[in-house]
């Protein structure tokens, strides 16, 4: 009786990340009766497609040189370069964009370089810009990805492998090119999903309406023509992108048990000669593109930081209370959801990864709509916000844990059966010190995410209950443009100490 | 109707702790009610001489607080909607949610003024800002910045007040030739943004020459600042307006209050917060006048304003128009 009942969670848990998703977009289609979509809209549609598989192809194909770099070399500063790394995708897009602006911008220092050597100066808007700003804020966690697939193969294995003489080729075919093939392509999904609803920095480095993307109709539809039948039938055609990428990741990865190892930290060999100059120089160059705008945010931010009006703080303390709880929620939602997936319930993984597609506008203005007649929605704003930041991070938690929980399931299902290790028991003994890593990785994403997130607050907000972001926009919007970029500074300094405080969580219970 | 009994409990709670004093509930944009905007001084005034509680509830801009306004219909607590603007009074009359404000008109506008049910409280030219220094010379007139290569950034018409305001700014000095305006101003647009802080930002980096802003704006820098570097360029078609304007929602519980607020925000006290608050020009000049610094604004010589109806009428097909030249 009592095990029914705890199966039956997971399949709870679907329904209501369902019902957040898809059910908010229902109930704002019937509140608004349905919508056709003009030449404008597909042309919309059409952009936002290419963009996004743009930005997943450069990220995926970048990630996997950087990734294997950040794997077999060491040096000084490593383990925080990987953790400074994972930032780009902690900032707050519009913050991003001024960071990337303050680079390779008109007065940035690559053009004025390029201008001392005589070249023609460097445009960042159009699509190359749009690419450009995906990449930076996406590789990060793609190289993650990679990075703990690769640490997750036995270091027994490359042990083995040296020990057949195999050099780098063979190596690579047998050992790295399985593990990309079950983490490369649901992580190039997940950019290409979460580009899928890009707005802010397709817009801002678009160049103009050819840029338009779905996301940017819905905000149309919602916000000036108000016409929210519309805006849901846009959203249903991001759901059903959505759902069919995920699908065909689903199909493309291929997961391989190597075979249960130590669980020894990784010895990759480090071959010399000129993969070791290229190792370095990739490692060189990224660090430089995915950490320059990141200082000059810093740059920007650090002498205002002092002058910050005391409001900051309440609003600060909020968005961490919100942040830390979204990001717990989100992390028991997607270990369940995983252990559902591992166990042979697809569903568990189209629930999981179906928020991806969901126009937070459009789940805000459901909400609101459902949430409207109960009670007053300032009061709720911050619970609500709560909630819909879980489930907004929940499909990087389950995609960060899928793999790993996979092989896991591959390597040590026999031997846990034999032991009789179930329920609670094989949770603990288990899976949580294998997990520990990605888990607290992930949840420090989701705490970072959440932090950062302006979405659903601003739609629910009043005179109180004020956030970070909304703060931050506030104070662009009263012309303290200076003011605001000490207070974004200080939500990216606090959106990374969470995610740090996490990570280290996860790295130190990771099974030794 | 079906409630949750912890939101009926918190109701009654705030219902028994607020029966002394009535509530009047205000909604707004954001930057209105934030503590650099006008909210919080003309909340004080208003709540000094009311005898009630004034709340504001915010939407992040004027299309946001419509949307906000037309999501609650009926079922609002919102009492004063404060800062929806002419390029949205046709769509919240449309609605048929606001009511008659009965205030007498205001004398501070360029232009004449007659609603029944939108009350101006504020209101400003657009104009393109530039930096004194490193744009000595700027164009005299749109058509002339289109033959320029001067580079300017602008805002969505889809997504923001600004650039909506450029698009029927084209299209009142233009009409027909709009569509040949906006391709010559193409090759000058660095991009587009969703909003008016973003462009504004990047141009304050040197992103661009120009940024389509409002005429007032270098009083911000002028008086907060003390810089005196930025200026902003007099057309010669003249300057499309835009136009800040309050009404009363025809549900709200507290219609009198309501009244009250409306002629406390087009009156003196608030008034003479409104131009280095909401850094726009006061719809009835203060007894004291002016700020220090507005003086030295540029004070185009026409001011161009569609009526609420040509603008519900037109805005449609200008965006179109807009989105069709700059998508070549």
């Amino acid at each position: 009786m009592a095990s029914r009942a705890v199966a039956l969670i997971p399949a709870l848990l679907a329904l209501i990340v369902v019902a957040l998703t898809l059910g908010s977009a229902a109930v704002t289609a019937v509140w608004g009766g349905g919508g056709g979509l003009g030449p404008a809209d597909w042309a919309a549609l059409r952009f936002t497609l290419l963009q996004a598989a743009l930005s997943a192809a450069v990220s995926a194909l970048l990630a996997v040189p950087l990734a294997r770099a950040l794997v077999r070399r060491r040096f000084a500063g490593r383990g925080l370069l990987l953790r400074l790394m994972a930032a780009p995708f902690l900032l707050p897009v519009v913050v991003a964009v001024l960071g990337l602006l303050a680079v390779f911008g008109r007065s940035g220092p690559v053009n004025s370089l390029l201008a001392v050597l005589g070249l023609p100066a460097l445009s960042v808007f159009g699509l190359h810009g749009v690419v450009l700003a995906h990449v930076f804020l996406n590789l990060p966690l793609v190289t993650r990805m990679l990075v703990h697939g690769w640490q997750a193969i036995p270091a027994e294995r490359f042990r083995l492998a040296q020990a057949l003489g195999m050099g780098p080729g063979p190596q690579f075919r047998h050992l790295e090119l399985p593990m990309l093939r079950a983490t490369l392509p649901g992580a190039a999904a997940l950019v290409f999903l979460l580009c899928l609803t890009s707005f802010a920095v397709a817009l801002t480095l678009g160049g103009g309406p050819k840029a338009s993307t779905v996301e940017l109709a819905i905000y149309q539809a919602l916000r000036f023509d108000f016409l929210p039948g519309k805006a849901a039938t846009l959203a249903a055609v991001q759901f059903a992108l959505c759902a069919t990428v995920t699908l065909a990741a689903m199909r493309l990865a291929r997961v391989e048990g190597f075979g249960a190892g130590l669980g020894r930290e990784v010895e990759m060999p480090a071959p010399g000669g000129w993969r070791r100059g290229v190792d370095a120089l990739m490692i060189v160059l990224a660090a430089g593109f995915l950490l320059a705008p990141l200082l000059a945010v810093v740059w920007r931010g650090a002498p205002g930081l002092v002058a910050l009006p005391s409001s900051v703080g309440w609003a600060a303390a909020r968005s961490l209370v919100v942040a830390v709880l979204s990001a717990v929620l989100a992390a028991v939602a997607a270990l369940v959801l995983v252990q559902a997936r591992v166990a042979g319930r697809r569903w568990a993984e189209l629930a999981a990864m179906l928020p991806l597609a969901a126009s937070g506008l459009v789940m805000g203005t459901g909400l609101f709509l459902l949430v409207q007649p109960v009670a007053p929605v300032e009061r709720l704003a911050l619970p609500v916000t709560m909630l819909v930041n879980a489930t907004l991070a929940l499909p990087y938690l389950f995609r960060l844990l899928l793999p790993e929980a996979l092989r896991l399931e591959a390597d040590y299902v026999r031997l846990a059966e034999s032991l009789s290790l179930r329920g609670a028991a094989r949770l603990r003994l288990l899976v949580l010190p294998r997990l520990a890593r990605p888990l607290g990785f992930g949840t420090g994403l989701a705490a970072a995410l959440s932090m950062g997130d302006l979405g659903v607050i601003a739609l629910f907000a009043g005179e109180r209950g004020v956030t970070l972001p909304l703060l931050v926009q506030r104070l662009t919007g009263a012309y303290r443009m200076e003011a605001a970029a000490s207070a974004a500074l200080l939500l990216v300094g606090l959106s990374f100490a969470l995610f740090w405080l996490f990570d280290r969580w996860g790295a130190r219970h990771a099974a030794a | 109707m079906k409630t949750l009994p912890l939101a009926a409990a918190v109701t009654c709670l705030a219902t028994i702790a607020g029966a002394e004093t009535p509530v009047l509930t205000v909604m707004t944009y954001d930057s209105f009610a934030s503590e650099w905007g006008p909210g919080p001084a003309i909340e004080k005034g208003f709540e000094a001489t009311c005898g009630c509680d004034l709340r504001f509830v915010t939407a992040g801009d004027g299309a946001a607080l419509l949307a906000r306004v037309q999501l609650e219909g009926t079922a609002s607590e919102g009492d004063v909607v404060v800062g929806l603007d002419t390029n949205l009074t046709a769509a919240a009359t449309a609605s048929g949610l606001f009511a008659p404000h009965g205030q007498p008109a205001v004398t501070g506008l360029p232009v004449a003024w007659e609603d029944a049910q939108f009350l101006p409280f504020d209101w400003g030219w657009f104009a393109f800002v530039h930096d004194k220094a490193k744009l000595p010379n700027p164009p005299a007139s749109l058509e002339a910045l289109a033959a320029s290569d001067v580079k300017i950034l602008i805002q969505d018409p889809r997504s923001s007040t600004p650039g909506l305001g450029l698009v029927m700014w084209v299209k009142a000095a233009y009409g027909d030739r709009a569509p040949e305006i906006w391709a010559a101003l193409a090759d000058n647009i660095v991009t587009v943004t969703p909003g008016w802080s973003e462009a504004y930002g990047m141009f304050l980096e040197g992103e661009a020459d120009m940024v389509l802003s409002y005429t007032t704006s270098p009083a911000y820098h002028l008086i907060a600042e003390s810089d005196d570097s930025k200026a902003a360029a007099p057309f010669a078609e003249g300057h499309y307006l835009q136009v800040e304007v309050a009404g009363l929602l025809a549900g709200s519980d507290q219609p009198e209050l309501g009244k009250a607020f409306l002629a406390y925000l087009v009156g003196d006290a608030a008034q003479s917060v409104i131009p280095t608050t909401n850094w726009m020009y006061p719809a009835n000049v203060p007894a004291a006048g002016l700020p220090e610094g507005f003086g030295t604004l540029i004070q185009p010589a026409k001011s161009l304003l569609f009526s609420s109806d040509e603008a519900g009428a037109l805005r449609e097909a200008a965006v179109a128009e807009w989105q069709a030249a700059l998508s070549r």
